[in-house]
């Protein structure tokens, strides 16, 4: 292989981006459909094919710079620059720091350039019967280009710099996908909250970025994490520093770590995501469920040997992902809005992954939860894209994001209820779905870690399979909408039910993929065993009685929902209202950031700084209005004022001189 | 010692320069003013030949008098009437003009009777210092050596393209 | 009697101020222009004055009145267009007549 693949990878979808962005407007919906998904397609089939030399042949990549890379030296799979273009230098006493821009195929780049163009593909599919007849038809599928173009090269960046560019570079598509329907007021807002929030994480990431950079004085990934490389430096320079009683190592990666939890919508910046859900459901499913959001998990993953040495840094990660797994459940289960769910589900997984790295150790089943949180990273996009457009398609069909409006659908829409699901039946981890191999070796790594956050999590897990089954019985079984005579619902068309059905089939199948043999932390492969007793049966246990329990609640229409929630009914509402995050922030903002020290900066603005400004300008007016008779308009007044000062300048020369 | 003639010259110039300057001001027919202008410049050509600069007196009298002084009168012709006359000064006016001039006068006078250079060599040995003839003028307005002058010679050369340009531009009906 | 410097600079003197009495006096833009032109004829004057007393091996004074002539043919004609277009605009040459520009 040779860097034909990966550049072709990376400028197909831009050039698409700019073909429909450029030209769009005079292309029929159709042509420009038919375009954007022959790109993304042809980008899936090269990705393919790079991602299947890369792990089963065992043949050696052709770098730019002539070089030949085998794949696998003594059983470890190797991280291969492809190319790495100097694009800014700068030389101080210190060492040449570079910015480059580069492609690096490695074990889990390869699997997101799979997950990343599979999903792109099929939602770029999906929405061309599901954005059908929607104005701005040619401007949407540019901005998908734009989005897969930016996740491709974030993924396969070969230095944090080229991360970062694209980092913000699938900030600002998602700020446009989500904003798509600029004319709702509430689509704008969205759209502005999700790019402040991870605009003012991606703050906290920059500076960890530079403080890293500052000691180790590189970017390069693989020069960050081989072995001895930056640990020497941090050893004599970085561990002598400490500020606030953490060693600045800890303080760049936590930082760096903020980008992550803005993107991730980990807690507390998570406020973003539920809200994001205002764009196309397309989008929805593309990058704020499979993609995008699962960036702050694959940055950790990129830099895991850095984090693997400051525990203290990956304990930080475990905390924050598990407060977050358990209350993004909790909310879930009280929303009504089927999108807000599954943004709460996603959420919540997204978490799981993040403590799995988070309690990831070599020494631990051999760094098990590495390769279990990028497992369930592969799966996750998988099922829940497929539960993102099953609700795009029953959104399509009622014309309304809420579950009361549904209710009784699985007769008038087989194949979304089917999809639905093994979708539903994937994320709660019952076997043989996909979902229930990545979670239980995810489970398996807690519990080797500590116990504690073994059963935590299962916890979650068990509140997954139950508001993931309350939203399933709510919407297909529970009581038929009336409202159906008038206007019955019906399956999708085809471009929206085949991605369906292949997510579907892919969610089936996808646990059976030896993972293990392909993506692990040092590359070493590691053969995947199932602890049935320990870990399977009693989570398995744990998601069939949550489903049993939500099909009692919700199978049928009746009172009981309605009991459980007023038992609690504190409870009940705070989770309804996402216990009050929102209104936090809102108070923090608005009560003391804009009212409290923003007006009394306003004051000081407007009267001390504008007010002498203001002064100048008073003064110099007056003097104008004073003198300006001067200017009669006669030239001669001119001419003899102008010749007296010449005859006093020279009087004042001639008399010094003489 | 002078030549005889050349100070009889020198004195008959002079007067002819002083008294057609001020009558060219103080004049009300503005026609007059601009023919005793032109004797001004010839006097003044007079003086260039006197100093030994022929080339420098035969280009003022065919730039000056001839060409700029045609433009005047022809100017002259089209804005004004004949039986135009300006109007008498008023005190102030004059008072104005007249202290400014005396200023000057006052101050450059004393300039120059009190610098040194005033006690400088008399025209008769100036004028054997060296002979200007017209090879070495056509020769150095042309050179690009040091104090070779084909920079400002293209300058003005382009200037008063420019100017052609301008004018045509300007005066033309609309 | 010797003719020395000052001998041919007073007259160039009383040329230039006359330009400047008559500067400031007349009314009529083309009465201005001559006076100018006294002016400048007095500082050509006492270019090649200097350069034969003081530098008589030289020939920049010289030079710089050559120049100065042409530039000086340049601006009177130039003047002398815009003089004629004021006369079409406002049917007068009189500088008081021409105060648009002032405030």
């Amino acid at each position: 292989m040779d860097i034909t693949l990966p550049i072709l990878i990376l400028a197909i979808p831009i050039a698409m981006f700019l073909i429909l962005g450029l030209t769009g407007m005079k292309m029929s919906h159709k042509m420009a459909g038919v375009l954007g998904i022959c790109g993304m397609g042809t980008t899936m089939v090269l990705s393919y094919i790079v991602a299947y030399t890369y792990f089963f042949s065992s043949g050696s990549a052709i770098t730019a710079d002539g070089m030949s890379m085998p794949f696998i030296v003594d059983g470890v799979r190797q991280q291969i620059q492809m190319f790495d273009v100097t694009w800014l230098s700068w030389a101080f006493e210190r060492g040449t720091l570079t910015v480059n821009l580069g492609f690096l195929l490695d074990p889990i780049s390869a699997m997101m350039l799979v997950v990343i163009t599979t999903i792109s593909f099929f939602v770029h599919l999906y929405s061309w019967g599901y954005m059908e007849g929607e104005k701005g038809f040619q401007r949407f599928y540019a901005f998908l280009s734009l989005f897969s173009f930016s996740m491709l090269g974030l993924v396969v960046a070969t230095n944090i710099f080229q991360m970062y560019i694209f980092w913000e570079l699938v900030g600002v598509s998602s700020y446009l996908l989500i904003g798509f329907y600029y004319k709702l007021q509430s689509a704008v807002a969205a759209s502005k909250k999700a790019f402040i929030v991870t605009r003012f994480a991606d703050l906290g990431m920059l500076i960890g970025i530079l403080i890293l950079s500052y000691y180790t004085k590189t970017f390069n990934f693989i020069d960050l994490t081989q072995a001895g490389g930056p640990e020497e430096v941090f050893n004599t320079i970085g561990s002598g520093s400490v500020f606030m009683g953490c060693s600045v190592l800890t303080w760049a990666l936590v930082l760096i770590f903020t980008g992550g939890m803005g993107k991730s919508a980990m807690m507390p910046l998570h406020i973003w995501l539920p809200d994001a859900m205002e764009g196309p459901t397309p989008v929805s499913a593309l990058i704020h469920a499979a993609t995008m959001v699962v960036a702050g998990v694959y940055l950790v993953a990129r830099m895991f040997p850095l984090y693997l040495m400051e525990p203290a840094s990956l304990d930080f990660i475990t905390g924050i992902g598990a407060i977050t797994a358990l209350y993004a459940a909790v909310v879930a289960c009280t929303q009504i809005d089927i999108k807000r769910v599954l943004a709460f589900s996603t959420i919540s997984q997204i978490a799981f992954m993040m403590v799995s790295l988070g309690v990831a150790r070599p020494e631990i089943h051999e760094g098990l939860g590495y390769m279990a949180s990028m497992f369930h990273l592969f799966t996750h996009a998988m099922f829940k894209a497929l539960l993102f457009l099953g609700a795009g398609a029953l959104i399509h069909a009622v014309h309304s994001n809420d579950y009361t409006a549904m209710g009784g659908l699985r007769k008038y829409m087989p194949i979304t209820h089917w999809t639905f699901l093994i979708g539903c039946l994937a994320i709660a981890g019952i076997w043989p779905f996909s979902g229930f191999f990545s979670k239980d070796e995810m489970l398996s790594a807690m519990y080797g870690y500590s116990t504690f956050w073994g059963i935590w999590m299962t916890a979650v897990a068990g509140l997954t399979a139950f508001y993931m089954f309350r939203l399933y019985y709510l919407i297909f079984w529970w009581d038929e909408n009336p409202h159906y005579k008038h206007h019955t619902p019906h399956d999708a068309p085809w471009q929206m039910s085949l991605p369906l059905i292949i997510l579907a089939a892919v969610s089936c199948v996808a646990g059976f993929i030896p993972f293990g043999e392909l993506v692990t932390w040092n590359g070493e492969p590691y053969h995947i065993h199932i602890d049935w007793v320990g870990v399977a049966i009693p989570s398995l246990c744990v998601a069939a009685a949550a489903i049993l329990l939500a099909t009692i609640m919700y199978r049928k229409k009746n009172s009981l929902p309605d009991k459980v929630a007023a038992i609690w009914p504190g409870l009940w509402t705070a989770a309804h209202h996402r216990f009050y995050w929102d209104e936090i922030y809102m108070f923090i903002t608005h009560k003391i950031i804009f009212n409290g020290i923003c007006s009394a900066i306003a004051w000081f603005d407007r009267h001390i700084i504008d007010g002498t400004m203001d002064m100048f300008a008073k003064v110099t007016q007056k003097t104008s209005y004073a003198i300006r008779g001067f200017q009669s308009g006669s030239i001669q007044a001119y001419v003899w004022w102008y010749f007296l000062g010449a005859v006093a300048l020279a009087a004042v020369t001639a008399w010094a001189i003489l | 010692m002078e030549s005889i003639g050349n100070i009889v010259l020198y004195f008959v110039v002079s007067l002819v320069i002083i008294i057609f300057s001020v009558m060219a001001v103080t004049t009300r027919k503005i026609l007059r003013a601009a023919t005793y202008l032109l004797f001004v410049l010839l006097g003044t050509a007079v003086f260039y030949f006197q100093l030994g600069y022929e080339f420098l007196g035969a280009v003022q009298i065919a730039v000056y008098a001839g060409g700029i002084l045609v433009l005047f009168v022809f100017s002259i012709l089209l804005t004004q009437h004949p039986a135009d006359d300006s109007k008498v000064l008023t005190m102030h006016r004059r008072f104005v003009g007249i202290l400014a001039s005396l200023l000057g006068v006052a101050l450059l006078g004393y300039a120059l009777y009190t610098m040194p250079f005033a006690e400088g060599m008399s025209l008769q040995t100036a004028l054997t210092a060296n002979d200007v003839d017209m090879q070495m003028i056509g020769s150095k307005l042309l050179s690009t050596d040091k104090f070779g002058y084909m920079l400002p010679f293209e300058a003005v050369s382009v200037l008063l393209l420019a100017c052609i340009i301008g004018g045509i531009a300007i005066a033309r009906k609309r | 009697m010797n003719l020395d410097m000052l001998m041919y600079l007073i007259p160039s003197l009383i040329m230039f101020a006359c330009g400047v009495f008559g500067f400031i006096t007349r009314r009529n833009l083309i009465a201005i222009l001559i006076s100018l032109e006294l002016m400048l004829n007095a500082v050509d004057l006492n270019f090649v004055i200097f350069n034969r007393f003081l530098f008589p091996g030289e020939l920049e004074g010289m030079f710089f009145t050559l120049f100065s002539i042409g530039i000086a043919a340049a601006e009177t004609a130039l003047a002398i267009a815009i003089i004629i277009n004021i006369f079409r605009a406002v049917k007068n040459v009189d500088v008081k007549e021409i105060t648009k520009l002032k405030f």
